[in-house]
């Protein structure tokens, strides 16, 4: 169905590819995400910088994407486009078949109230705010009524095994737990599309393995659609799917298992030629 | 969705409990400042009100002697008696004249029994009750044949039986005025206090013809210091002055361009541009103390603003989960209602306690209306939420990206 998710191919997206212009026009109902020549330029005073050179990407139902890179590579703008914080220059981007390109603040507010949830590195829970009330604050915008908001975030909470915390403040429980709160929020809302931009980034590596685990496991059983951005290799390894960014272009996209070498921990070291060609960008 | 941004805005609000009284502070003054100055100015105007009522309406004042001349030898109005009973007589019987009152004043000191007073005795005619517009209280008036068989009767000021006879009922008793007999026919009702200030209740009145012959100590015999003259209307009053001036210039004789010897003056104008001055006065410590109110609103904005640029992060979050700017913009303008409101409410309680602490220390007299209450509920609101819209909405235009990359 998609040829990028064949084993290890390199996408070169400096030459337009045959198989992606068959999909424009034609919009796949199906996928949950589906960029298209997608570029961002910011204005500065040296002059126009681009950050993303036209990426076309597709992301269906299920999926368990890694998004890598190292700095500068333009990972987290393409994660904000995506999460509809920002809005691409050109292109178009497509979500759950709908075009976010053309839509007003509002509407983007609610596409992230509606389809969107969203983990980050730094948890942003609210400080003064109950971890119950943290994780009901999504509903409080989708206009649920106080008691499902009670009843809907308790269950989030205990999901994420914090039940009996969910009177306490962000400040009195540790990096791990309050990921889990913010994951919990970030699912409140039954999004279709969880994105997560460095979440085991303030952790500890035995935490990142919880909290990874808790993503696969929210993939597995619940078939929600992760897309995550790290510059862990550990991290990325737990997603199905790896796509790799390096100056603003897609130099990989395939398989989070790199064929030679099928141990996880020791990928970076067992360079392949599209990770060397990331890493020398760095 | 408001209880749970009420809920919100109180957490904010609690977590900096002592910038969120601070600014609720100016809130307070600027409310309770506008409210005392309104209850002071109020009382202000309302006691120069009651002196013009009690002064009696549509008043004109003759005066013995004039003002206005040329060359010679002048003398102030009132300085020499030109005036008789006769002139007010004739001044009672013109069309527009509904009545005139002559007047004689004296200072004399009064006994009764074991007790005396000094006070003013006034001699005047039946015509002074109507004038005047002021009432027996207990007994009953003199008359015209009082006057004319020149008795020594007395009606009595409410501070003279107070000092001279307490709680005792002064009427058909004899005080003693320069150690003659006069026998209390009456009492009048209270006045207060008159526009300058003097007590007007600390009087005698006798009848005139009585003061003229058995008081009078300089004066020239049959002589009047002032007329009282009430005109029939309001409209009439400069026509009414002058007939008045056509019959006196005619009766005392005064030749074509020469000076009058005698003075009208417009008592009611008086009254009028005291009661505007009271006004202007009000009204300024009304502007001064909206200026407060006005600092109060800038400290408000001034503080919200810190809150939004502090909150940043915060309302980037809750953009990045689905907040729309307006949702934003809503939350910031209710916690500037809210501190705007509460301020208003301890403002107002404030501003009634110090208006009666004011009344209480000073004596002043304070008028605390529930127009003047609601008038500064209403402009306070409206400042806190009018400098709260600014910040507000720079809060609900960020953008949720720049929102949540701000330190």
């Amino acid at each position: 169905m998609k040829t990028h998710l064949q084993n290890g191919q390199v996408i070169d997206d400096s030459v337009p590819q045959g198989d992606n212009e068959a999909v424009a026009g034609k919009v796949v109902s199906g996928s949950v995400i589906h960029i298209q020549n997608l570029r961002k330029e910011y204005a500065s005073v040296a002059g126009v910088v681009p950050v993303l050179h036209g990426l076309n990407m597709e992301v269906m139902p299920g999926e368990f994407v890694a998004i890598m890179g190292a700095s500068g590579s333009g990972k987290s703008t393409l994660m904000n486009i995506l999460g509809c914080l920002d809005i691409a220059t050109s292109g178009s981007y497509f979500l759950k078949g709908r075009d976010v390109t053309a839509l007003d603040r509002d509407s983007l507010a609610h596409l992230r109230n509606d389809l969107i949830g969203f983990v980050f590195q730094g948890f942003n829970l609210l400080p003064r705010a109950s971890l119950l009330d943290n994780v009901a604050l999504p509903l409080v915008y989708s206009k649920v009524s106080r008691e499902e908001r009670v009843v809907r975030a308790s269950d989030m909470l205990s999901k994420v095994g914090l039940a009996k915390y969910r009177d306490s403040r962000p400040n009195q429980i540790s990096g791990g737990q309050q990921q889990r709160v913010a994951i919990a929020r970030a699912l409140v809302n039954r999004p279709k599309l969880l994105l997560a931009d460095e979440p085991t980034g303030n952790l500890d590596s035995h935490t990142s393995h919880e909290i990874m685990n808790l993503f696969k496991e929210l993939n597995e059983r619940d078939g929600i659609t992760i897309v995550l951005i790290t510059h862990e290799v550990e991290v990325a390894a737990y997603a199905h799917r790896l796509v790799r960014l390096a100056d603003g272009h897609i130099v990989y996209d395939g398989s989070s298992h790199i064929p030679q070498g099928d141990n996880e921990g020791t990928m970076s070291k067992n360079s392949t030629e599209s990770s060397a060609a990331a890493h020398s960008t760095s | 969705m408001i209880s749970a941004m009420l809920n919100e805005a109180w957490n904010s609000m609690w977590a900096n409990r002592l910038r969120t009284i601070l600014t609720m502070l100016g809130m307070v003054i600027g409310v309770s400042a506008v409210i005392v100055m309104q209850a002071v100015g109020q009382g202000a105007q309302q006691q120069v009100r009651e002196s013009i009522e009690s002064m009696g309406s549509n008043l004109l004042m003759v005066l013995s002697g004039s003002s206005t001349s040329g060359g010679g030898v002048r003398f102030g109005a009132g300085g020499i008696p030109t005036l008789t009973i006769g002139d007010a007589e004739s001044i009672g019987e013109l069309p527009l004249i509904a009545g005139a009152a002559p007047t004689v004043n004296e200072t004399a000191q009064v006994i009764y029994g074991a007790r005396n007073w000094s006070t003013q005795i006034t001699g005047t005619a039946p015509s002074y009750f109507t004038v005047r517009n002021w009432d027996i209280a207990e007994g009953a008036p003199f008359t015209d044949s009082d006057l004319r068989s020149v008795t020594r009767v007395s009606i009595l000021g409410k501070t003279v039986v107070d000092n001279l006879f307490g709680d005792e009922n002064p009427v058909g008793k004899t005080i003693r005025i320069k150690n003659s007999p006069y026998i209390v026919l009456g009492v009048l009702s209270a006045k207060g206090q008159s526009l300058m200030g003097r007590d007007q209740d600390d009087v005698i009145l006798i009848p005139i013809t009585t003061a003229q012959r058995k008081l009078a100590s300089s004066q020239v015999v049959g002589s009047v210091r002032f007329i009282m003259v009430q005109v029939r209307s309001a409209e009439v009053m400069s026509k009414a002055e002058q007939s008045i001036v056509d019959l006196l210039r005619q009766r005392h004789r005064i030749r074509e361009g020469a000076n009058n010897d005698f003075t009208v003056s417009n008592l009611t104008a008086m009254a009028n541009t005291a009661a505007e001055t009271t006004a202007v006065m009000s009204l300024m410590l009304g502007i001064i103390a909206s200026i407060s109110l006005l600092v109060g609103g800038i400290g408000i904005m001034n503080i919200m603003l810190v809150s939004v640029t502090e909150r940043t992060r915060e309302i980037g979050i809750r953009m990045a989960i689905g907040a729309r700017g307006r949702d934003i913009m809503l939350q910031f303008l209710l916690e500037a209602i809210i501190i705007s409101i509460f301020g208003c409410l301890i403002g107002v309680i404030l501003g009634i306690g110090g208006a009666l602490a004011a009344n209480g220390v000073t004596g002043i007299r304070v008028e605390i209306t529930l127009s003047s209450i609601l008038l500064a509920f209403t402009v306070a609101a409206a400042v806190g939420v009018f400098f709260g819209w600014y910040p507000a909405r720079q809060a609900a235009r960020l953008r949720p990206i720049d929102a949540l990359r701000f330190q």
